[in-house]
């Protein structure tokens, strides 16, 4: 084979391998995206006619109901991450480092097993179990702790257990693997010093997890803010979530030019604060993913 | 405090409580939507009133099991169906994929592999709406100009495809990429030197390096397919997916059917997992 057919041969090959992969992205990410971003710059003015401005992020900004369920969505989803994290921790520590090693794997497949079951099935389950006539209630008054059923649906504490649950997964797996790798002897050593549990968290345990805690972190923050089943099954009333709003532009509006200038602001809030996540650890978006 | 070392009483037996609350938080869920998909009641709640197993099995109206509910049976089908191909275009073009990133050099490699994971970092919704709103241009765009109307373009069945396709076909890239990272590629020159064309290669030797990759994330590719809801949410049109048609229901009220699909939901995906277990075990 002379040295031009086989340098032929490789074209052809990266023309094979890059033609689907091309086609994929650039018809269903690309071109998408930027669609979402022009209309998102257009109104319509009655006639099917539309020209450019800026009215629906003005919008945004002159509705009080935008913008504070924009501002809730982003503080609650931080919320979630870091009380995720914190719920996620003592389990990670327990079954890398306490648990004989013996009970480690099952520990580790029970731990995994609900999340394959879908979110919807999930949400079900607690729905179920916290409204007014929900098995919770039930026990409650039977045991005589309760007078009346409460409502423990639709509240924001609900709502914000719901994500926690939901998203549990991507904090403890990056945190299991991440505690894996952690030397015992490293503890040991500074248990010996005289450490004390809390500075061993500090100084040894927390800064060796960092890569999991922040690949966890960015994947929680990012599921919980595109969320939409648990906010809209668990949340009440007025725990309106962005996601939401979208879907009310889209569906029951059918003001897409706004719905568009949501979700642009959506997207545009998570890359902001994922990469606000990755400088701040000096972390990058390769390793994170994998 | 860890295992290697002695221990104070107190903290172990409060971890070790701490975990079981952890794990009752984890499946009580599950396990009262299982139990409850049994009780002879027409609300998915207690008392307890016996054991039944008429929401499976039952075809009196005021009692409908899942067998004999013809609109959730459908749409299990719609989603099985939809699962399917994209179960099939995502790990042919995430296969691609891998030998691109891995195997290939080219100009903008780089972005083009940012470009390829950002899908994880674009939330589902969003890419729903993107999707939907590109293919209305493109279908009155076709309409206008050519006066074609492509059905393809309106939210249905195929939408619903590319879709949950846009972003699948990024975990498949990813696993793929990973198992052909540790192929020892002496082996393609071997073969080659030896006369095989490059596809020869790739069919006989790679490919069947990699087939645990691919067996794995089509599992994966199959359930998140299954149980996508957000995406989907936007494209659905007559044919709602079970998701979506599951969501409706529990929205509006709810009956014991749904604890019995829920059940029956529970135990397949369950012993999905455990097969996927079972197989990356014995790979090891």
């Amino acid at each position: 084979m002379d040295k031009n057919g086989m340098h032929d041969r490789l074209r052809w090959g990266l023309l094979l391998f890059l033609t689907p992969v091309f086609l994929w992205l650039v018809l269903l990410i690309v071109l998408p995206q930027i669609d979402l971003l022009i209309m998102s710059f257009r109104v319509e003015s009655g006639y099917g006619d539309s020209s450019w401005s800026l009215y629906n992020y003005r919008q945004f900004f002159e509705e009080p109901i935008y913008w504070l369920t924009f501002v809730r969505t982003a503080v609650y989803s931080v919320l979630v991450t870091f009380l995720t994290f914190v719920v996620a921790l003592p389990v990670a520590f327990y079954i890398t480092k306490v648990v004989h090693p013996r009970f480690q794997g099952f520990l580790t497949v029970l731990l995994l097993l609900p999340f394959w079951v879908s979110e919807l099935v999930r949400v079900y389950g607690w729905m179920i179990l916290l409204r007014e006539s929900g098995v919770i209630n039930h026990f409650l008054l039977r045991m005589g702790l309760l007078q009346q059923p409460v409502e423990m649906l639709y509240q924001d504490a609900t709502m914000i257990m719901g994500l926690v649950y939901t998203s549990m997964l991507f904090m403890v797996v990056p945190l299991i693997s991440a505690l894996e790798s952690l030397d015992n002897s490293l503890i040991e050593a500074a248990y010996d010093l005289g450490a004390n549990m809390g500075s061993i968290l500090y100084k040894i345990i927390i800064p060796h997890a960092t890569p999991g805690i922040v690949s966890g972190s960015i994947v929680v923050f990012m599921l919980t803010l595109g969320n939409y089943l648990t906010p809209n099954l668990m949340g009440g009333k007025n725990s309106l979530w962005f996601t939401e709003q979208i879907y009310n532009q889209f569906i029951a509006s059918f003001n897409w030019n706004q719905g568009s200038a949501f979700g642009f602001l959506l997207l545009f809030l998570s890359s902001v604060i994922v990469w606000l996540g990755l400088k701040l650890t000096r972390q990058n978006l390769r390793k994170v993913v994998q | 405090m860890i295992r290697t070392m002695p221990r104070s009483r107190g903290t172990a037996l409060g971890l070790k409580l701490y975990v079981i609350l952890y794990f009752i938080f984890l499946f009580a869920p599950l396990l009262v939507t299982c139990i409850l998909a049994f009780n002879d009641s027409q609300f998915p709640s207690l008392p307890w009133k016996g054991f039944t197993v008429e929401w499976f099995t039952g075809d009196k109206p005021d009692r409908l099991g899942i067998f004999h509910d013809q609109i959730n049976i459908d749409s299990i089908w719609v989603s099985i169906r939809v699962a399917f191909f994209v179960t099939l275009l995502s790990l042919g073009v995430g296969t691609c994929g891998a030998f691109l990133f891995e195997q290939e050099q080219f100009p903008g490699k780089q972005a083009f592999y940012f470009l390829m994971i950002s899908p994880l970092v674009i939330p589902g919704v969003i890419l729903g709406i993107s999707i939907l709103m590109f293919s209305t241009t493109l279908g009155v765009f076709f309409e206008n100009h050519w006066g074609l109307d492509v059905a393809l373009f309106r939210p249905g069945f195929w939408l619903v495809v590319l879709g949950q396709f846009s972003f699948i076909a990024t975990l498949v890239t990813l696993v793929v990429s990973a198992r052909l990272k540790k192929f020892d590629r002496s082996l393609e020159e071997a073969a080659m030197n030896l006369g095989a064309s490059r596809f020869e290669v790739i069919w006989h030797i790679t490919l069947r390096f990699l087939k645990p990759a691919i067996i794995g994330s089509g599992a994966v590719a199959f359930l998140m397919s299954f149980e996508n809801f957000n995406t989907s949410l936007f494209l659905v049109g007559s044919e709602a997916t079970l998701p979506i048609n599951l969501y409706l229901q529990v929205r509006d009220g709810s009956t014991p059917v749904i604890n019995a699909i829920s059940f029956l939901l529970i135990v397949g995906t369950s012993m999905l997992a455990l097969l996927n277990l079972y197989f990356s075990k014995k790979k090891d």
